[in-house]
């Protein structure tokens, strides 16, 4: 087992009376891809400046790639990749030419050529960067942050902002640069992202880790699995709700009950069974696997929907 | 391929960014070299020294009217014209004619004695009627025209407008990339790659250099083209001394840009930097004409420094030596200006 690519303790970022960071720890072995979950303003992106050597933390400790920024910045600087939220590169240099200045600041790194296409921007090599559209601008801070060859790479919200189908192109994009010992750390605050691209995921809220594992023992965690959704008319009493089979919890948000099951099959026809002895029509009746989303919602009591607006 | 060598050098590629940008945004060509070039050819065709200029003089109703407006005529510097009394005094108020003459046995003058012009046309006044009463000069004067280079107002002009475009490009062009880059995080992302400060610093500065060696040598061109400004000193020294003068804003205007995070503050403290010395450091006219207590404060301005040596050496001549004080002033504000850069400076 090599040594950590990222290992972090007690860390807290306050600014003024705010506090930011409250207490972050983290160990993110090398080789791996870590997800960053949060709504906006729960510290992700000023977890990951702090690890990127940006901003200084309060206090706390932080070591990337074995070294701390106090000890060796330039060494760590040339190891690490960085794709900042929405980086504005200078608008009349080619993208070829913003490749070239900052593969000038490394010692060692692939060729421009190949960072281009291991984002597939080969047909944009001569255009302005003014002309880009969203997806191919944030192509573009990806494949500024592989000219170094970087053994970890951070990704800050790498498709926030983008349609559905650019969203996809980049996650293809980004499955391709894991691997070969590189270590991945992305923030974001789409699920869906975060469960798909990363093999271990934090997630944060107000500044705090509130759960961690991969995405499947974190939807594990629920209990359950599969998710029944409806809305009953009368109302069924909670009680009566926990003789599902597989059951493993139920919460209710307005009228309607979300029950975690284990098997859809039967739990189904037996809620059938209970709003029938109780007199109960359903008026609605859905169901779904569990993602992410209901991880969030089961430990913060909020959507991220709802976290994001608050 | 090394980084350090070549055209991969982090030096080369940071100057070609600044010179790219700058050669690929034609409102920034318009702003260093049309905009200057427009506003010398307005003012210079304004203020034109015209030789044999004439001032006009009103002649009122009066009993020797016809004798005066004969006498004035043989004058080459007059020109009469018949008035009322009340048009000849709406003329003078307006500035139309430099003074009124009312032609009685006695003739009198009307004339608003603060102005330069009334007091010429007073003298010519003077002459030309004494002279048709009879008057021979008892000491005659020979007299042969000549025009001093440096005396016309377009040689003192172009010095003014030449210090005024380079603190103009110095602050508004560099201070406003700079800031520009603090706004769309290229900055935090540069300060997120190992490149070196020193390389950062040392292609800004000498794309300044460069643009400022350009900005110099047009506006000499082209004043010696259309205006037929010649430099009295070394041209060399002139160029050197334009060079120095830009570096030297370069170092106030990274002070100015050091934190700037919006726009709006950067626009704020870029005006509120060029503006006043706009007006006080004698762009457009001698800073002398302030009073003399706001005179050492106006000297210690780097404008009036640069444009000070700019005219020194383009219209009196003067070498280095006659240059140590301005460039004083300069070097204050350049090292000052960048060393509380250095301290200040936001990247993220």
């Amino acid at each position: 087992m090599t040594a950590p690519a990222i290992e972090v303790e007690r860390l807290v970022k306050r600014f003024g009376d705010l506090v930011a960071v409250d207490g972050i720890d983290l160990s993110v072995p090398a080789g791996t891809c870590l997800g960053l979950l949060g709504p906006n303003g729960a510290g992700k992106t000023t977890t990951v400046e702090i690890l990127e050597g940006l901003q200084p933390a309060t206090s706390g400790s932080v070591r990337v790639l074995g070294r701390t920024w106090a000890e060796d910045a330039k060494g760590i600087r040339q190891r690490i990749g960085v794709s900042l939220q929405e980086t504005r590169f200078h608008e009349k240099l080619t993208v070829e030419e913003t490749l070239t200045l900052f593969r000038s600041f490394y010692p060692a790194g692939p060729p421009v050529e190949s960072a281009l296409s291991q984002v597939a921007l080969e047909d944009k090599r001569r255009a302005r960067v003014g002309t880009l559209s969203g997806g191919q601008k944030q192509r573009l801070a990806l494949a500024v942050g592989l000219v170094g060859d970087p053994e970890l790479l951070f990704l800050d919200e790498p498709t926030t902002g983008l349609d559905p189908v650019s969203r996809r192109g980049l996650w293809t994009i980004i499955e391709g640069l894991k691997g070969r010992g590189r270590t991945v750390v992305l923030t974001t605050h789409y699920m869906e992202e975060a469960a798909v691209l990363c093999d271990d995921i934090v997630i944060v809220d107000h500044g705090r880790i509130v759960a961690r594992g991969t995405p499947d023992a974190l939807v594990h965690s629920l209990g359950g699995e599969q998710l029944v959704e409806f809305v009953a008319s009368p109302a069924i009493p909670a009680q009566a709700l926990e003789r599902v089979p597989g059951f493993s919890g139920q919460r209710q948000r307005g009228e309607v009950v979300s029950l975690s099951v284990q098997a859809l099959h039967e739990a189904v026809p037996a809620l059938l069974r209970i709003a029938d002895e109780h007199g109960s029509e359903l008026v609605r009746l859905s169901t779904r696997a569990a993602t992410l989303d209901d991880v969030f919602l089961a430990l913060t009591g909020r959507t991220l929907e709802e976290a994001e607006q608050t | 391929m090394k980084g350090a060598t070549g055209w991969l050098n982090p030096f080369w590629q940071l100057l070609l960014m600044r010179l790219r940008g700058f050669a690929r945004e034609p409102s920034a060509t318009f702003w260093v070299f049309v905009f200057p070039l427009l506003m010398s050819v307005v003012l210079g065709l304004a203020f034109r020294n015209q030789a044999g200029t004439r001032l006009s003089v009103a002649v009122t109703e009066g009993p020797e009217r016809a004798a005066v407006i004969a006498a004035l005529r043989v004058s080459d510097g007059l020109t009469p014209t018949e008035m009322t009394a009340d048009e000849a005094r709406e003329a003078l108020r307006k500035g139309k004619v430099a003074l009124a003459v009312v032609p009685e046995t006695t003739p009198r003058v009307l004339l608003d004695p603060t102005q330069p012009d009334a007091r010429s046309a007073r003298l010519l006044v003077v002459d030309a009627l004494e002279r048709a009463a009879g008057r021979t000069d008892p000491r005659p004067l020979a007299e042969e025209r000549v025009t001093l280079p440096g005396r016309r107002y377009i040689d003192f002009l172009v010095p003014g407008l030449l210090g005024f475009g380079l603190m103009s490009s110095s602050i508004w062009g560099l201070g406003w990339a700079i800031v520009q880059m603090r706004m769309g995080k290229l900055l935090r992302r540069l300060a997120a790659t190992p490149m070196r400060r020193l390389d950062f610093l040392l292609a800004f500065a000498t794309g300044r250099l460069l643009l400022a060696f350009l900005e110099v040598i047009f506006f000499l061109v082209f004043a010696r083209l259309i205006f037929d400004v010649r430099v009295a000193g070394n041209p060399l020294t002139f160029v050197l001394w334009g060079l120095f003068g830009a570096l030297c804003f370069g170092g106030v205007s990274a002070l100015v840009a050091s934190r700037a995070q919006t726009s709006e503050t950067a626009n704020g403290l870029m005006n509120l930097v060029t503006l006043p010395m706009t007006v006080l450091s004698g762009v457009f006219f001698s800073a002398s004409h302030f009073p003399g207590w706001s005179q050492p404060l106006i000297r210690a301005l780097p404008l009036t420094a640069l444009i000070d040596g700019l005219r020194a050496i383009s219209i009196d001549g003067a070498g280095v030596t006659a240059l140590l004080a301005p460039a004083g002033v300069l070097v204050v504000w350049g090292v000052g200006g960048f060393a509380l850069a250095l301290r200040l400076f936001r990247w993220t």
